[in-house]
């Protein structure tokens, strides 16, 4: 019984207790935040050197490996970022529990969307000849 | 299962606002807007993808007064959640917890979000010339 002593009786019967998940969506938040500070900063940077230059000048920056790239890892870590702030939001806020989980499930859809969407774009500009 | 009719502390309207409590507030707000705007940024990748024409609609729409205004509310919003946030890292380090050191990181987080926010609307109009 040791290993059970934190929990109630109710609670053990039931299943309830560690989701064995951990700090996972904490730290993943963390992580991707930490990314984006250098990526985010230097993505707005390049943005500024643009403004008005029109679409030879966009297409011809992310032509280049390294904009290319830069680009890509920035919208992966701001979706997976997005998508977890998101679901926090819905937890907090929504109690309804089929309304939460159809917007949780639709939060992880337009996330995946979005990223898919955008990754695709620079690899087209990318890979053009 | 039964609720518990459990006593409830005091909702929002009780407290008196606060730079910590709004800043907080806040962090949310410009996070959920920032996923708005993800949504434009992808556009516009897409359409520097698809062809001159395609680019040229999204650059219309940038230029417009709106697309200015929705432009002007996302960089102060990116500035914002990104400073606030290297805040909430500082505190994931188990730093800065004094009531005097919140209060004075939380007005570096103002004002140095706005400062920001000028510096690259001034630099994006320099470089448009």
């Amino acid at each position: 019984m040791s290993d059970t002593r934190l929990r109630s009786p109710l609670g053990r019967v039931m299943g309830l207790g560690s989701a064995k998940e951990g700090v996972a969506h904490w730290w993943a938040q963390r992580v991707t935040a930490v990314a984006m500070i250098p990526l985010l900063l230097w993505f707005v940077i390049a943005l500024i050197g643009l403004t008005g230059a029109g679409r030879a000048a966009v297409v011809a920056w992310l032509h280049a490996p390294v904009p290319a790239i830069a680009t890509v890892l920035m919208l992966i870590a701001a979706f997976y970022h997005m998508a977890l702030g998101i679901q926090v939001v819905v937890e907090d806020y929504v109690h309804t529990e089929w309304l939460k989980i159809s917007v949780l499930l639709l939060n992880k859809f337009v996330a995946f969307a979005l990223a898919a969407a955008g990754i695709f774009a620079v690899l087209r500009i990318a890979f053009q000849s | 299962m039964s609720q518990i009719q459990r006593p409830l502390s005091p909702h929002l309207q009780i407290y008196k606002p606060q730079l910590t409590s709004i800043l907080s507030i806040s962090h949310r707000a410009t996070g959920l807007a920032l996923a708005v705007g993800t949504i434009l940024l992808v556009w516009w990748l897409l359409a520097a993808a698809t062809s001159a024409d395609a680019f040229g609609v999204a650059e219309a729409f940038w230029h417009s007064w709106i697309g200015r205004l929705l432009l002007l509310g996302w960089t102060w919003s990116l500035f914002f959640h990104l400073c606030n946030g290297v805040r909430h890292l500082v505190w994931d380090a188990g730093r800065g917890f004094k009531l005097k050191t919140a209060y004075a990181s939380g007005w570096t987080v103002v004002v140095g979000s706005v400062a920001l926010t000028l510096i690259a609307w001034i630099a994006a109009y320099v470089v448009r010339g």
